[in-house]
């Protein structure tokens, strides 16, 4: 199966053409947030004013890297658990957001979202951090510092491997592998 | 009495902290290169791959394996013929915790009030726990625990008339519930008996076996193997993306219990499956 190849930032017809179970690499930029971030973004756009960076086609990944050591980019940068972003990636997603990538499955109302706001959400290997960490040639503190390994970082990635789980069509890899391999 | 500096203890802790985030042990490799020839889903197969080729880099590059390095859960044998010299157990061991998880660049990842959320920003404190046994030496064992997996874990108080089965099942309905959210394929730590806490203790102390060896008493052997089976046969599969191979191995610990309980516990780990011990 060949690799869709996707360069955010990302419309609602490249949206479109994704379906769960396939293959995908990305190449351009994108960012980064976990929980604490997204809290803080959510209040933002709760309160009418506008985030660290444009949500508009962009991609968020859900990682926390370990400190860089002396001569390299990044530390080992494998995606956390999506299902904790649940309650902030649909209001993300109607800001513009079109992209998220993490682990695990995310809930009804991620999937609601992805469908009315055409967007996509991607699965990279869990606890393969080493192994994507030489994927990304840059990185950069958008925002909120403080957070520590929670701050919002603008990634440079180049040929990032990851797998569309859930789409804007309905299609859900997680059910349909239970269902496919499930005995 | 023999007398052991406190100093020897934090320059242990610093070390196996630093070398169970890079080195993932060989009986994981080895369930994880079976686990990759018998997976039937291509895109399963290819994780696991991933994962081998992952553990690769980390070794080669002394890089952590997973961005998520863990709570330290410390376990530590204390030999009663051991003399203490210098700082407390205690604090001989968050000072390892805090040298290894700064010198080694490793996440930092414990908050000091679980509700106000403050980075302690040296992922102090351990999770320890002491057993005072016969001797003079002492052995500590570093489990860095991630979120993701140790989020999926369960406990439930059973009734001894839910006997074995009731057992299992809970088991199987945990590893279910969890689907992909602990990155499988996992191991499974499940603690039968003892008391609410003592359970939840045996579950985590499971992990600590080796993948691939048999339990001890072939009743418990047995009960393993099948949970196994059962485990792989939802179909969850790497990641939770489907296939046949959700755990790579289940341990069950026990302990004696009132006779009005049965409790039972589930710690999942992931399959960066990393502890490290050393004997002083």
């Amino acid at each position: 199966m060949e690799a869709i190849k996707l360069n955010p930032p990302l419309k609602d017809e490249d949206i479109k053409k994704l379906h769960s179970g396939h293959k995908a690499i990305i190449t351009g930029y994108i960012y980064t947030a976990r929980d604490a971030a997204h809290k803080k973004m959510v209040e933002l756009l709760e309160k009418n004013q506008s985030l660290p960076f444009d949500p508009t086609g962009q991609i968020i990944y859900f990682v926390g890297p370990t400190p860089a050591k002396p001569g390299q980019v990044i530390g080992s940068a494998g995606p956390t658990t999506s299902g904790r972003m649940n309650r902030y990636s649909p209001v993300l997603l109607k800001a513009g957001l079109k992209g998220m990538i993490g682990k695990g499955e995310m809930g009804p109302e991620v999937i609601k979202a992805l469908r009315e706001y055409k967007g996509v959400y991607f699965v990279a290997t869990g606890g393969a951090g080493a192994l994507i960490a030489k994927k990304i040639s840059e990185s950069e503190i958008v925002a909120y510092e403080e957070l520590g390994p929670e701050a919002v970082r603008r990634l440079k990635v180049t040929d990032f491997p990851v797998i569309i789980a859930q789409d804007c069509h309905g299609g859900n890899l997680f059910t349909e592998g239970v269902e496919k391999y499930g005995r | 009495m023999r007398d052991v500096d406190a100093g020897e203890i934090t320059s242990a802790v610093k070390s196996l902290s630093m070398e169970a985030n890079y080195y993932l042990g060989d009986d994981v490799i080895k369930a994880l290169s079976a686990a990759a020839e018998k997976e039937e889903s291509p895109l399963g197969k290819e994780i696991i791959n991933q994962i081998l080729e992952n553990a690769g880099i980390a070794r080669t590059e002394d890089m952590p394996l997973c961005q998520d390095t863990g709570l330290s859960a410390i376990f530590v044998e204390l030999g009663q013929e051991v003399h203490l010299a210098g700082d407390g157990l205690e604090e001989a061991i968050q000072e390892g915790i805090r040298q290894g998880y700064g010198q080694g660049y490793l996440r930092k990842s414990m908050v000091e009030d679980p509700l106000r959320r403050k980075n302690t920003g040296d992922n102090t404190p351990a999770v320890i726990s002491v057993r005072i046994v016969p001797g003079d030496k002492i052995k500590i064992t570093i489990l860095p625990k991630g979120g993701g997996s140790e989020n999926m874990s369960a406990i439930r108080m059973l009734k001894p008339s839910d006997g074995e089965s009731g057992v299992k099942d809970f088991v199987v309905e945990t590893v279910r519930n969890a689907g992909g959210n602990p990155c499988p394929p996992i191991i499974v730590g499940v603690g039968v008996g003892g008391s609410f806490d003592k359970c939840a203790y045996l579950a985590k102390r499971a992990l600590l076996r080796k993948v691939g060896s048999v339990h001890p008493d072939p009743y418990y052997a047995e009960m393993e193997k099948e949970l196994l089976k059962r485990i792989n046969n939802t179909g969850i599969g790497p990641q939770g993306l489907g296939g046949r191979i959700t755990a790579l191995a289940v341990h069950v610990e026990t302990h004696p219990c009132h006779i009005a309980s049965l409790p039972v516990a589930v710690n999942t780990q992931c399959h960066s499956a990393r502890h490290k011990e050393i004997v002083i």
